[in-house]
């Protein structure tokens, strides 16, 4: 399969480091390989801005992979661009077409300060997991894999919800940027699991005050973070995490 | 008693109280939506529900003083949430697009529970503050129906109740930590059936009055 180019229209943020406001900027991208990623397609464009002796655009990325979470900006509209199930950086310029303008803005909201052009500040995600989101073990030789059986369901569940690369697109698409599908994917994964039942009512308590605290919104069961998620986390974690809530709340010695 | 506060001014607590309090008007719903429902039936059927309803005074009154208190949690809460929510983003998007999870119903949730607001409020103005005769409700609605706006305003009230509860009965269930697999899509198909049937058996009692009984009578 031979490789197709087109030619883009970009309307990207631009914004300056320490500056609060930002506004759009608009580039052409020439002769764009239809099999490069959107990522490298903002390298060529990074690019020809530098050997022109403007400032490239700065966005956040690292693996390239779909699997460490850093990547990520609001392109057209979606949290990691139109695609289901997809980060930006496995986001392919196959879809899109010859001619097309493409509009791409960081992720917002209060608790994501932008620190550069698309480079968001998710260090709010550290704290709400430094709240809570670890199980206390000693360290030593590693147990026997079997003496503490798991139910099938429960493991795959758990991974699911493990599955979470916390990047923040759940955020980004919430109507009311509230980081509950991170929160509930980062619960779900001990709550299911007999290792993580002793700290259970610690850890909801604790990191879901630390979410609110960092000024995210509230959940609103929209189920756009469901949508956008690049791991298709379910709401269903949400729902998990509100019983454990609950449990923790009226029935755990917990305050 | 600080435990007490710190769970119910949590983002969960919150939603939990919107929850309970929306599912108790959920109910009281549903028995509202029955007893108007005898007004299909006729002056008897109608005039003696109302009669009947009378005679438990009692009961009544403790319901008013239990939804009085459910609506003053319900929406102050809201409008925290709504307030809370808005300063979660300082800066809009130029352009967001939905992803498909959300329904004109999630959407407008804020708006029509105000919308509700309001027209609660002139309904118990209208129906609750000068209470005719029991035997004389029939007459008194058909009278009340004679007026083209009061038709309009009603059925229109019903269509933004239905658009409120659709999103709001399965939301509830979510929130209180109800989701499924087994009842998920039952719950999530209620929520749409209940949002119709609120629509269509109370959205159309004016229409019937200006049409069936008004029409016939005179």
């Amino acid at each position: 399969m031979s490789a197709r180019t087109i030619n883009l229209t970009l309307k990207i943020w631009r914004q300056r480091q320490g500056e609060k406001k930002g506004a759009f900027e608009t580039f052409e991208a020439r002769g764009i390989s239809t099999d490069s990623s959107f990522l490298e397609m903002l390298d060529v464009v990074n690019e020809n801005l530098t050997l022109s002796g403007r400032e490239p655009v700065a966005f956040d990325h690292d693996c390239r992979e779909g699997i460490c979470g850093m990547c990520g900006a609001v392109v057209n509209g979606r949290a990691h661009g139109p695609e289901a199930g997809t980060t930006l950086c496995q986001l392919h310029m196959r879809h899109f077409q010859d001619g097309d303008t493409i509009a791409i803005e960081p992720f917002r909201a209060r608790a994501f300060k932008v620190i550069k052009d698309l480079a968001v500040d998710r260090g709010a995600f550290d704290s709400i997991i430094q709240a809570g989101g670890f199980i206390s073990v000693n360290t030593g030789s590693s147990p026997e894999a079997n003496s503490t059986p798991v139910p099938q369901e429960n493991a795959e569940a758990a991974m699911d919800a493990a599955a979470c690369i916390g990047c923040g697109a759940c955020v980004a698409s919430c109507p009311n940027a509230s980081a509950m599908l991170f929160l509930s994917a980062k619960v779900s994964q001990m709550a299911l699991l007999p290792q993580g039942r002793p700290e259970a009512a610690k850890r909801v308590l604790g990191m879901l005050r630390k979410m609110d605290a960092l000024g995210f919104g509230n959940c609103t069961n929209e189920r756009e973070c469901e949508a956008d998620c690049p791991k298709e986390i379910s709401i269903a974690h949400i729902a998990r995490m509100n019983r454990e809530f609950l449990k923790a709340s009226f029935f755990s010695k917990e305050k | 008693m600080d435990w007490v506060i710190r769970t119910f001014s949590s983002s969960v607590g919150k939603k939990s109280l919107m929850a309970v309090t929306g599912l108790g008007f959920v109910g009281f719903l549903a028995g509202h939506l029955a007893g108007n429902f005898t007004a299909y039936l006729g002056p008897a059927a109608l005039n003696g529900y109302a009669t009947h309803l009378h005679e438990l005074a009692l009961v009544v009154k403790a319901a008013e003083i239990g939804l009085v208190l459910f609506a003053c949690v319900h929406v102050t809460t809201g409008l925290l949430l709504f307030i809370q929510n808005l300063a979660a983003r300082p800066e809009r998007y130029s352009g967001k697009k939905w992803a498909g999870g959300r329904t004109l119903s999630s959407a407008t949730m804020p708006y029509t529970g105000l919308l509700i607001l309001s027209f609660v409020l002139y309904h118990l103005f209208e129906f609750r503050l000068n209470p005719p005769e029991p035997t004389a409700l029939f007459a008194f609605v058909a009278n009340y129906f004679k007026s083209p706006l009061n038709v309009t305003l009603y059925a229109a009230a019903m269509l933004v109740v239905a658009l409120h509860v659709r999103h709001g009965l399965w939301s509830a269930f979510q929130t209180l930590g109800a989701n499924h697999p087994k009842y998920m899509p039952g719950i999530e198909k209620l929520s749409i059936l209940f949002g119709l049937l609120v629509a269509v058996g109370l959205g159309f009692i004016p229409i019937f009055f200006l049409f069936a009984v008004n029409h016939v009578a005179g």
